[in-house]
Formats: C-alpha cells, sequence, structure tokens
C-alpha cells in the first residue's frame, strides 16, 4: 500500500479539470485508489465520489493506492498533481 | 388551412424547411417491484453502455462539425456514464429494495444532485449536478426506448424549435444545417437571437407556445423580417415567400455595394460604424460587412468557453488576434463582464436574488483584483500590436473609475519595468449602462478618454425593467424620450471636453434610433456585424442638420415612444 500526503494550493481546489484529469489518471490503473479529506474516504476513479468531498484550497488529503501497480499509480497520481498545480 | 404564429423578430431573413423539434420526451417513471433483479441489472448495464454508445457518437460528430472545444461537454457526460460509485449504488439499490433499474437509476441520480446542488457556494457543482441531469435523461430514455433530440447529430436543413437556445444548446447545433430558430421564450437581447444574428439566419423569439403548435416533420416558413411562423404553409404561400425571400436578397446585395465605401450623411457628416464582437472568430464577420472598427469586444467569452481561469497568455493571444486582424482600426476591449445572467462555473460567485443589481463586472474586478490585474497585463502587452482601446463596464461612480485605471497605471509600471513594450497612448473609457453615470456623464467626462452607451442595460436600469422578463418586456423602450435625454447628456457632456461618445447597445443599428443618434451627435455607432450595410445605406439618406432639428424636437416635444417613432417616420422618407 503507498499513501501520500498533500495540501491543496489551487484557488478553486479539486474541481473542474483537475478533479477530471485525476480522475482520469486513476483510471489508468488496476489498484483501489482512495483520495481522504475530513474523515471521508472516496474511490478517486469516481468523479461523483471526488466531487462530493468539496476539496477546497488550503484542504489536507491523502491518497492511497493498494494493488499490483500502487507505486506506478501513486507516481502518476502526484504528476498530474503537480503539472496541474494542485499542490507542490 | 396554414397556421400563422407570431413572436419577436430576432434576427433578418426569411427560411423554409422542416422543422427540428428540440423538445424532451416524456420520461416519467414509475416504480415496480421486481423478483428477478439479475435482469434488472443487466437492463441497467445494457442501457448505460447504449448511452455511452450514442455519446461517442455525438462526440464524434460534434468535434468535426463543431470543434474539439465544443465537444469536450461530452466528455464530461461520458465520465459520469462510466462511474463505479454511480453503478455500484444502483445495483445496490436494485438487489435491496427489488426495484426496477428505471427508479433505482433515478433514486441514486437524485441523491448526488440534491448533494450537489446542496453545495451553494459553488457554481461548478451546479453545472455538475447539470450534467448528471443531462446523462440521466439519456440512460432513462434508453431504459424506456424513447428517443431523445440530438441536435448535434441532425444532417439535413432544418429549423430549430425550442422552448429556449442556451450557449450549450447552441454549442451542439451545426450551423451549415440549421437554417432558423424559433423559440418560445426571450427576446432581441437573448442569447438566442445574438446567436442568429451572428450566424445571419433568420430567427423570431417569445412566441410562447411555439413547441406546441410545431410537430416533427411539419413544414415551416420562418419570415425573419416580420416576426411570423406559417406552419405546412400551401404553394401559394411558398411562392410568395420566395419572391420576398429574392427581394430581401437583393435588398442585401445593393448593400454589399456598400462593403467599402465610407459611412456618411447625405450631406457628407461621418460617422463611425463599428461591430460588436465576442471572440477573434467574428472578425471574418466584420471584415465581410465593412465594419470600421470594433466598438465592442466582449471579452466574457474567453472566460465562459473555459473551464478555469484563462491564462494571461491565452488572453493575450486572442487580443492580439483581434488587433492585428483589425490592422490600424480601433479596437474597444470591455474588461470581463461576468456575474449577472454569465455565471462561470470555476469562479465561486454567491447565488443573488437580483443578479443584475448585484455582483458583476467592474465591480468583480476591483474586488477580485488579480483575476482583473491578469487580464490589464495581457491587454497592456497586446497593445503594442494595433489601436487598443480600453473600457470598464458597469461604472457607477467615479471612484471606482479612478481605482480601475489606476490598477492599469501599475501594471503598465510593471511591465515597462520588466522591459515590456506597451503602447504609448492607449484611450480608457467607460461603459455607460448605469443612470447614475449618465446622469454625472459632465463629471466623468473630464477624467475618462470615451463613452460608450450600453443600451440595452442602461434601458432596463433606467425602466427598472427586467430585459428577460417577458411580462415587462413592453417596458423596453429604447426610443422612450426619457432615455434620449440621458443619451443626450452623455454625449454632450463628451464632446464638451472634446472626448467622443459611441453607443454599443442594440439601439446603435436600429433603423428608428439611428437617425435621431445621428442628431443628437453621436460619433461611434457599434453594432452586430450584420447590421452595418443596412445602417450604412439609411445613413445616405439622412440629412444630419435634419436629424438634428428631428432630435430636439423629439426631445422637447414627445411625451411618448409612440409620438418619437411618428415622428422619426415623418422625418425619415423610406
Amino acid at each position: 500500500m503507498e499513501k501520500r500526503e498533500y495540501t491543496i494550493i489551487a484557488e478553486t481546489g479539486i474541481h473542474a479539470r483537475p478533479a477530471t484529469l485525476l480522475v482520469q489518471q486513476a483510471r489508468k490503473f488496476n489498484s483501489d485508489i482512495t483520495l481522504d479529506y475530513k474523515g471521508k474516504s472516496v474511490n478517486l476513479k469516481s468523479i461523483m465520489g471526488v466531487m462530493s468531498l468539496g476539496v477546497g484550497k488550503g484542504a489536507e488529503v491523502s491518497i492511497t493506492a493498494d494493488g499490483a501497480d500502487e507505486k506506478e499509480a501513486i507516481e502518476g497520481i502526484e504528476g498530474t498533481i503537480k503539472n496541474e498545480g494542485m499542490a507542490e | 388551412m396554414t397556421l400563422k404564429v407570431s413572436g419577436i423578430a430576432a434576427s433578418d431573413g426569411i427560411a423554409h424547411a422542416k422543422a427540428y423539434l428540440m423538445v424532451e420526451p416524456d420520461l416519467t417513471i414509475e416504480k415496480t417491484d421486481i423478483s428477478d433483479t439479475d435482469s434488472e441489472m443487466t437492463r441497467l448495464t445494457e442501457a448505460m453502455d447504449k448511452s455511452k454508445e450514442q455519446l461517442t457518437k455525438i462526440r464524434a460528430i460534434a468535434a468535426e462539425s463543431l470543434g474539439e472545444n465544443e465537444a469536450q461537454v461530452f466528455d464530461a457526460h461520458i465520465m459520469v456514464l462510466s462511474d463505479p460509485d454511480l453503478i455500484d449504488q444502483t445495483k445496490t439499490v436494485i438487489d435491496n429494495e427489488n426495484v426496477n433499474a428505471e427508479f433505482a437509476f433515478k433514486q441514486v441520480t437524485d441523491m448526488f444532485i440534491t448533494m450537489f446542488e446542496g453545495m451553494e457556494d459553488n457554481a461548478y457543482m451546479q453545472e455538475r449536478a447539470a450534467d448528471i441531469r443531462d446523462v440521466r435523461k439519456r440512460v432513462l430514455a434508453n431504459l424506456l426506448n424513447v428517443t431523445l433530440p440530438s441536435p448535434a447529430t441532425i444532417e439535413e436543413e432544418v429549423i430549430i424549435i425550442a422552448e429556449d437556445l442556451t450557449p450549450s444548446d447552441t454549442a451542439q447545433l451545426n450551423k451549415k444545417y440549421v437554417k432558423a430558430f424559433v423559440t418560445n421564450v426571450g427576446g432581441r437581447t437573448s442569447h438566442s437571437a445574438i446567436m442568429a444574428r451572428s450566424l445571419e439566419i433568420p430567427a423570431i423569439v417569445g412566441t410562447k407556445d411555439i413547441t406546441e403548435r410545431v410537430s416533427e416533420n411539419d413544414m415551416l416558413i420562418v419570415d425573419g423580417l416580420e416576426g411570423d411562423v406559417y406552419i405546412n404553409p400551401s404553394e401559394d404561400e411558398i411562392s410568395a415567400f420566395n419572391k420576398k425571400a429574392k427581394e430581401h436578397d437583393e435588398l442585401k446585395k445593393e448593400w454589399d455595394q456598400l462593403l467599402n465605401e465610407p459611412s456618411v450623411t447625405k450631406d457628407g457628416k461621418h460617422v463611425e460604424l463599428a461591430a460588436n464582437i465576442g471572440t477573434p472568430k467574428d472578425l471574418e464577420s466584420v471584415k465581410n460587412n465593412g465594419g470600421e472598427a470594433i466598438g465592442l469586444y466582449r471579452t466574457e467569452f474567453l472566460y465562459m468557453e473555459s473551464t478555469e481561469l484563462p491564462s494571461e497568455e491565452d488572453q493575450y493571444n486572442a487580443y492580439k488576434k483581434v488587433l492585428e486582424g483589425m490592422g490600424d482600426k480601433p479596437v474597444v476591449v470591455r474588461t470581463m463582464d461576468i456575474g449577472g445572467d454569465k455565471e462561470l462555473p470555476y469562479l465561486k460567485l454567491p447565488k443573488e436574488m437580483n443578479p443584475f443589481l448585484g455582483y458583476r463586472a467592474i465591480r468583480v474586478s476591483l474586488d477580485q483584483d488579480s483575476i482583473f490585474r491578469t487580464q490589464l497585463r495581457a491587454l497592456l502587452r497586446a497593445s503594442v500590436h494595433g489601436t487598443l482601446r480600453i473600457m470598464f463596464p458597469m461604472i457607477a461612480t467615479l471612484p471606482e473609475f479612478r481605482e480601475a485605471k489606476a490598477m492599469l497605471e501599475e501594471e503598465k509600471a510593471l511591465l515597462l519595468e520588466e522591459g515590456v513594450k506597451v503602447a504609448d497612448h492607449i484611450e480608457v473609457g467607460i461603459m455607460i449602462e448605469i443612470p447614475a453615470a449618465a446622469v454625472l456623464a459632465d463629471q466623468f467626462a473630464k477624467e475618462v478618454d470615451f463613452f460608450s452607451i450600453g443600451t440595452n442595460d442602461l434601458i432596463q436600469y433606467t425602466m427598472a425593467a427586467d430585459r428577460m422578463n417577458e411580462r415587462v418586456s413592453y417596458l423596453y423602450q429604447p426610443y422612450n424620450p426619457s432615455i434620449l435625454r440621458l443619451v443626450k447628456g452623455v454625449i454632450d457632456a463628451a464632446h464638451k471636453e472634446g472626448k467622443w461618445a459611441g453607443m454599443c447597445g442594440e439601439m446603435a443599428g436600429d433603423q428608428i434610433a439611428v437617425p435621431l443618434l445621428v442628431g443628437l451627435g453621436l460619433d461611434e455607432f457599434s453594432m452586430s456585424a450584420t447590421s452595418i450595410l443596412k445602417t450604412r445605406s439609411l445613413l445616405k439618406k439622412l440629412d444630419s442638420n435634419k436629424m438634428k432639428e428631428l432630435s430636439e424636437k423629439a426631445l422637447s416635444e414627445c411625451t411618448t415612444v409612440d409620438e418619437v417613432i411618428e415622428l422619426v417616420n415623418q422625418y425619415v422618407e423610406n
């Protein structure tokens, strides 16, 4: 299991294009991937789940990948997060 | 017998084609108890797969005919369709409650919609709720075996019949096949009307019930000159309208002769006929219609067509394109006018009771100045590529103008410090659309370089009548003496300080208003590009001294809008 933590710095939080890109990226991997925020955990492959969290600027979130390709998954997702300027 | 339905003529021209109803089928569902839940799950999966297939096809057609940007709406829909939470939860409901797939799917999507819509501070969530509604419609239609209208796949000439057309509806239309619009609601300044004029196709809005009068496959004639729709016309009527269409075409050809002619009155007085545009794409129409300038570049489309704030670079490129496209001719760029009826999903603007009287345009810009400064920097950088003029919208007070102008000066100084080139002199003006600014125009005129009167809003604010509300649409009176007095005050105030005054609302291209405005001494008329040649042709018939007499008489003697119209008709021979 791989886990990383981020502080969201993007003005719009995880919404709009960034949310879509994160879900698209997560769907490329077989591992179970979750996004945790404020004690709630959602499937990062579900756009509805991700949006239901309402992650705004300044939020502390963690992302967990569990499965055969968990290492690639967590790296891939971190790439999206940084490229899109969601967190540093 | 032919049925005739009348509405508001929103865009010139005559069209004859088959009706295409953009009307939703009945998607009422009932709850039924199911014992074979496995087969319900299969039905669900099949309906979702079928929906995905349809959307993929629509997306491909849309990408080809409308462009990649417009097609991206459908990506969001496809993503919702393949959402694991949505599918799993629906299956759980079917399984646990032994209910039909339609009911379970509606229940689960309802839950998500309620949840998203409940996040009140977030317009983006509202839009995603709308996405879910859209997708749900398609899945339910497939479960119920009914067909949804899919305007993106139209492949023959049609006349679109709809309740109303939103920007996302029109984005899906293949302009090649759409010959006209007719809608139940709306007025001359509603989105569908503006869209029709920029596409140069006839449109009639505000018919109230056209969707109930017309059936699929009815043949229609749309007379955009009079605002009439004829349903299943006779052969005689068709030939009569073909004749009328031909005459209109000839008139248009006559106007086309004026393409490179100067815009002068009979006695040789020159005024500037400029165009209103929304995107660099509109430049083509400006050229085809002989526009002498851009009097209003509405930059909010840059913000509305994007899923996030447009970057300085994206904005710079758009502004540069427009400025270069116009050569030496001036381009008045209006800084962002968002809020009001123009919501941005990614910018969390609060929902307001009275959006037109609320947080919009310069009020947002001054409050969220980092967004505004990005736009100012992009504009300043682009200024070296042509003749840029900057206009601030919705200015009510002088301190607002001073603050906005100070920000512009600060950004200019910063850019120069960074070694970036900026044009030496950029005219900075304001849009006059708030009565307070019109009344105080003499004071404003000392500090601004120009005025541009935005009549659509000035009229609605002066008459206290929402221009989207059909029940009070009779109060949209451009020629009311009260409006004319405000306009005169603004023009006189500008001239007294040696500045110029223009107009960029619908009124500037209105054939009744133009004689009055010529008489009042308006310097620049900015309108839909398609109205320019018609107006140039009208100008040639007007004597400026006579029009001065007309406007003085209208202001001193007329008490109502009808009296003004009568007076204009007396003065202007046809």
